[in-house]
């Protein structure tokens, strides 16, 4: 048997190979379903009819594919130029603490117009600088950024966890450990009344499609590419590597700090260390089933988070340990990179 | 400062810093192996958790400890083979597909725990490992206690290390394995088989990976609860390159670690309310970060590490 | 004299290409042989079939009568064959003796056995004149060291047949000859011996028989003795090609002068204090063996690596520092080493790899001008004959050849001031080749400034005016073109320039 390298991927084989790869994980998902003795069918009717079945369920799911976007986009951006951000779970920690404390400790008298730009761009600075730390370290010392940014994750949310003892205290908490609140006006505005869907749906979209036009159209996007793919070539090719680096970097952790910026100020209000149930962590799932392309981080995410609420929902209606929800999700990741494999390469006898 | 010389005269301090050193040697070893046939194995994280979950489970279950800890091992062993399977056979990134085997390892056994164990007010335990009593040496004043009073999976990690460093230096086995991880191309023309000796590496380094997850719940706890391997699986990777890929080095490098983490432990209850105890409890990740600033360039990384070795053809 | 090598049919196709296609040949104990052929006439696939490394779809291989099991490297190696790769198979952190006994025990045994092997090393080396240090760290040896290894690894192995693949392909042609000479004397010994060439004076000095490849068939099979370079020439090709012929000219004015420049890379001085003026209209040669600082002086002057002291002046002025901007800017029209890890980004289209390094050119307001890029890359696609697809393919899909001819053409359809160009006909087929050069001398007719940075002696004869060697980071000075000799250059390439006082 050979492995030949196909020459084309084709438009259609890039929009079903992460539908096949879905299906295989979910049908491996059902076998531990069937594991737990619930029946599996039913329990794929009930994981749609939990994400989707009613308005609530509906908003539900949005809501949560809006942190998703916002990580899924910061991986597939660093990716793209072979940037092995793994960190994004802990700079989405310090870009929802930076906006509280941008807005509980110094404007929070601030009118919203004002206000809430600058609690998004507290945010994704936070996550800029928390990313340019281990970049500078690649660069500097040619230190693996993959496990500098994981291991960066862990002193994020314990110095998130120490403001939140200390100055960010909030006195009104009866002892919980959690942040003071974000001031009135530095809540998102929701998109729905009466659901928790806030227009952080809409930032997060549009900056999927900005991504996507930045990196299809611009030099810039030419040229990072170009880094990813062959740092060689770039280079000679005059890409300023470490400049073309660092713009990614600044993108990617900007984006990830974003999506705490916009989860506390969208729904929690607060930040807590359980703020984030490893968003930064699916965010690399949700941008390998978009094959790193910012606009199918879109329906990527949307699908991510249909599987967190419409299979916790079903866990807990089925009495199901409700792991099973992150289970289907690393299973599609898995999936998805053999997949992905099919779509480079066939297999000749 | 007297404070400082009390900590390092006590000798819970030393007998905590093996204990605390026998889940990242068995880790990092584990690490250093697939990485010496030129695969990073990312998956260490989850691979440690569900070993510390099948480990904990099958004594549960009513295994003994030694049963549980062989448990785990094959458990990592096949989680290893999954890992060689997208990296080795298959070719795909290395960083990506690890990353995806923890986020499998680690979600599926906590999935598994649940299932077996429904939830409970208090955890449920086991009788882990005893201390294993030495004759004479464990009655030494001091040394006894500070040295001599460890469980018996800390001196299988020592001794471990002894083996690999022999294994993979003093045979012709450890001779093929590097060359695979230096250069895939020379150890095929030299009639070995590059893709069996990384399945090999990867699914026997997986495995040890898993018992250094056993350990943290047959020996240093006695139950299980998620996110119990808290990044120690990072640890060990970074261990890996601070000990320039040798396993006299990772033993070394295993224990220091474990020095300042004891340490910092003491002293936090020493200098409680004058430093927040988040600072103490970042001192490991901050250290791993450092210790690989300080040897990234020195160190001499095994040449093909990361490459995917296909020959133009199979069999 | 006893038969040891029988291939009968051997044939072998990827896909749609037949890489070999019914080979047969036979090989004597003490005998040399030399598969010549060009680039991708089927050479390597043979020797890989050899080697058990791949299973031919039809034909067999007999050593001393007995059939060789197909695909198995390991019965191959036991069969007493031995490969010496062209790009050798050793790894550079190991030591010389660990490299040559790697795979030679069980695997399973609990013993290195490294005294015994040491010991047999140790014999081979003496036995052979092939000296080496069994406890240096390979990385740290030079590349004719390094090939000392590669074919002590083989001898080890008890061989019958050693096969080596283009071995001077990195050597200078002293060492070249020291080589020859040795492995004459290992065929007096007893081995026999086949090696893959496609220079001919060397196979036309050192192998008893030739065989001649092209297309994957067996075209001739001759005599050293029986035939002539000529004839050879035209059973490899396949019919008469001529190289272009370089006109005299007049250079102009100096455009390039390099005034003891260094440079150092990772604290070792790669290049030493050296002097360089190119003209217009003029091709100035650098000659060398392999690692000799090619590298560092065409990253230099491409502008990516930076001098460490000394003046570069472009036209006259003083620039500091010549980077790529600066270089794209001079209009300095740069040619790449290596072509897939430099010159194109393979999973870019070509109209992207055409404008990539003049990016700017093709932008408004930091968007890239989609229409003018393809056109650009149209118009070079069919200017210099590159053929393999439209604008919109990934570059990887073109062969080496094609890919060179873009990298040429986006440099030189507007015609440069000056042309970096190194190596720029390697692994190229003739035809290719024979391109390559007629495109280099397009551009001196032109005007431009070329500088070019080769292995290839005939290819430095063939198109330079004047030419320096490179030897240890130190540039000699330049002799002219007319007085150059095989003899004279390779005096130069071992760094013996004495007396070169001549020079302009």
């Amino acid at each position: 048997m050979r492995l030949e390298r196909r020459e084309h991927l084709s438009p259609l084989r890039a929009v079903t190979t992460p539908l096949i790869a879905v299906a295989v994980a979910l049908a491996i998902a059902g076998g531990l379903i069937a594991l737990a003795g619930a029946p599996v069918l039913q329990a794929y009717g009930r994981i749609v009819t939990e994400a989707f079945g009613s308005r609530l369920a509906a908003t539900e799911t949005l809501t949560r594919a809006v942190p998703l976007m916002l990580t899924g986009l910061a991986a597939a951006v660093a990716f793209r130029a072979r940037l092995w951000n793994i960190g994004a779970e802990g700079q989405l920690y310090l870009g929802a603490t930076a906006s509280v404390t941008v807005s509980a400790l110094l404007i929070p008298d601030a009118p919203p117009m004002i206000q809430i730009p600058l609690l998004l761009l507290a945010g994704a600075m936070a996550g800029m600088v928390f990313l340019l730390l281990p970049l500078w370290l690649r660069l500097r010392f040619q230190v693996d950024e993959v496990v500098t940014t994981l291991l960066l994750n862990f002193v994020a949310v314990l110095f998130v966890s120490m403001l939140i003892d200390t100055v960010l205290k909030d006195p009104l908490a009866f002892g919980w450990p959690q942040s003071v609140p974000v001031a009135d006006n530095g809540m998102l505005p929701k998109l729905i009344s009466r659901s928790r869907l806030h227009i952080g749906l809409i930032i997060a979209v549009a900056l999927a499609v900005a991504v996507w036009f930045v990196q299809s159209r611009t030099v810039f996007g030419l040229q990072s590419r170009a880094a990813g793919l062959n740092p060689g070539g770039a280079v000679f090719a005059g890409v300023p590597l470490g400049r073309t680096l660092i713009v990614v970097a600044m993108i990617s952790g900007g984006l990830a700090g974003l999506a705490g910026a916009v989860e506390v100020m969208g729904v929690k209000g607060y930040v807590t260390t359980d703020l984030s149930p490893g968003y930064g962590y699916s965010g690399i799932v949700v941008a390998m089933l978009a094959g790193l392309n910012p606009l199918g981080v879109i329906a990527a995410a949307l699908f991510t988070a249909m599987m967190y609420v419409g299979a916790d929902g079903m866990s807990r209606a089925m009495g199901i340990p409700t792991y099973i929800a992150d289970v289907t999700v690393a299973l599609s990741l898995l999936s998805m990179l053999v997949a992905l494999f099919f779509t480079q390469y066939k297999v000749r006898r | 400062m007297n404070e400082i010389m009390d900590i390092l005269g006590s000798a819970g301090l030393w007998a905590a810093v093996l204990r605390i050193a026998t889940p990242l040697i068995f880790g990092t070893l584990g690490a250093l192996l697939c990485e010496r046939a030129g695969v990073l194995n990312l998956g260490i994280e989850g691979i440690m958790t569900f070993g510390a979950m099948a480990g904990w489970l099958a004594v549960y279950q009513g295994a003994d400890l030694w049963t549980g800890l062989l448990v785990a091992a094959i458990c990592g062993g096949i989680f290893g083979a999954l890992h060689a399977v997208l990296t080795v056979t298959l070719g795909l990134s290395q960083h990506v597909s690890g990353l995806g085997v923890t986020l499998f390892a680690a979600s599926f056994s906590y999935y598994l725990f649940r299932l077996m164990v429904p939830v409970a007010g208090t955890p449920p335990t086991i009788m882990p490992f005893a201390p294993v009593d030495i004759p004479v040496l464990s009655d030494l004043p001091f040394l006894g206690q500070a040295l001599f009073n460890q469980t018996a999976p800390t001196w299988l990690a020592i001794g471990l290390s002894a083996v690999l460093a022999w294994g993979l230096f003093r045979t012709p086995l450890g001779l093929a394995i590097r060359m695979t991880g230096e250069n895939p191309q020379a150890a095929d023309a030299q009639g070995l088989n590059p893709t069996a000796l990384r399945y090999g590496a990867v699914i026997a380094g997986s495995a040890l990976m898993a018992m250094g997850g056993a350990f943290l719940t047959l020996s240093a706890f006695n139950s299980f609860f998620p996110t119990m391997v808290q990044g120690r699986g990072w640890i060990c990777i970074a261990l890996v390159v601070f000990a320039s890929w040798r396993p006299g080095r990772a033993l070394l490098g295993a224990l220091l670690f474990a020095f300042f983490d004891a340490f910092q432990l003491r002293l936090q209850t020493v200098l409680t309310g004058d430093i927040p105890y988040q600072i103490f409890l970042m001192i490991p990740y901050i250290l791993s970060i450092i210790a690989l600033a300080v040897m990234a360039r020195r160190a001499r990384v095994p040449q093909a590490l990361m490459k995917p070795y296909r020959r133009g053809e199979r069999t | 004299m006893t038969r040891i090598l029988d291939l009968d049919g051997i044939t072998k196709t990827f896909g749609k290409t037949r890489a070999n296609d019914g080979i047969s040949l036979t090989l004597d104990q003490g005998e040399i042989i030399a598969l010549l052929g060009e680039n991708g006439a089927g050479k390597t696939t043979l020797m890989s079939i050899l080697s058990g490394h791949y299973i031919p779809d039809s034909g067999t291989i007999r050593i001393a009568g007995t059939p060789l099991p197909p695909g198995k490297p390991r019965a191959a190696i036991k069969a007493g064959i031995g490969m010496v790769y062209q790009h050798f198979s050793l790894a550079p952190n190991l030591t010389v003796l660990e490299n040559v006994m790697t795979g030679t025990r069980p695997l399973w045994s609990p013993r290195a056995g490294t005294a015994a092997a040491r010991a047999k090393l140790m014999a081979l080396s003496a036995k052979f004149g092939l000296a080496v240090d069994p406890d240096a760290r390979l990385g740290d040896l030079s590349v004719g060291e390094q090939q000392r290894v590669e074919i002590l690894k083989a001898l080890y192995n008890d061989v019958g047949i050693l096969v080596l693949d283009e071995p001077t392909a990195v050597l200078t042609n002293i060492e070249a000859a020291h080589l020859f000479t040795t492995l004459k004397g290992m065929a007096r010994q007893g081995l026999s011996i086949i090696f893959i060439s496609h220079k001919l004076p060397e196979v036309m000095a050192t192998a008893d028989r030739i065989l001649v490849l092209r297309g994957g068939r067996m075209v001739a099979e001759r005599r050293a003795a029986d035939t002539s370079g000529a004839e050879l020439a035209e059973l490899m090709v396949g019919r008469a090609v001529s190289r272009p012929v370089r006109q005299a000219a007049t250079p102009g004015a100096v455009v390039l002068d390099l005034a003891g420049v260094s440079l150092r890379e990772g604290g070792v001085e790669r290049l030493k204090s050296i002097d360089l003026h190119l003209r217009a209209g003029e091709v100035l040669g650098i000659i060398g063996v392999s690692g000799n600082g090619q590298k560092p002086l065409a990253a230099l002057l491409c502008g990516t690596a930076r001098r460490s002291a000394g003046d570069i002046r472009l036209f006259g002025q003083p620039i500091g520092h010549l980077t790529v901007a600066k270089a794209v800017a001079a209009n300095i029209g740069r040619i790449p080493e290596d072509r897939n890890h430099e010159g194109v980004i393979g999973d870019m289209t070509i109209w992207e790899n055409t404008v990539l390094e003049r990016i700017g050119a093709y932008a408004r307001h930091g968007l890239v001008d989609r229409r003018a890029a393809m056109a650009q890359a149209d118009r070079i696609t069919a200017d210099f004959d590159v053929r393999g697809g439209g604008a919109t393919r990934p570059i990887r899909l073109l062969s080496g050849g094609n890919v060179q001819k873009l990298i040429l053409g986006r440099n030189l359809i507007e015609t440069p001031r000056i042309l970096i160009a190194a190596q720029p006909a390697r692994g190229l087929d003739e035809g290719a080749v024979a391109a390559v050069h007629e495109r280099i001398l397009a551009a001196r007719r032109a005007g431009t400034a070329v500088l070019l940075i080769s292995e290839d002696l005939d290819e430095v004869m063939a198109l330079s005016d004047r030419i320096q060697a490179i030897v240890g980071g130190r540039l000699s000075a330049p002799i002219e073109a007319a007085q150059a000799d095989t003899r004279r250059l390779g005096l130069m390439m071992a760094g013996d320039w004495q007396g070169d006082q001549n020079a302009p």
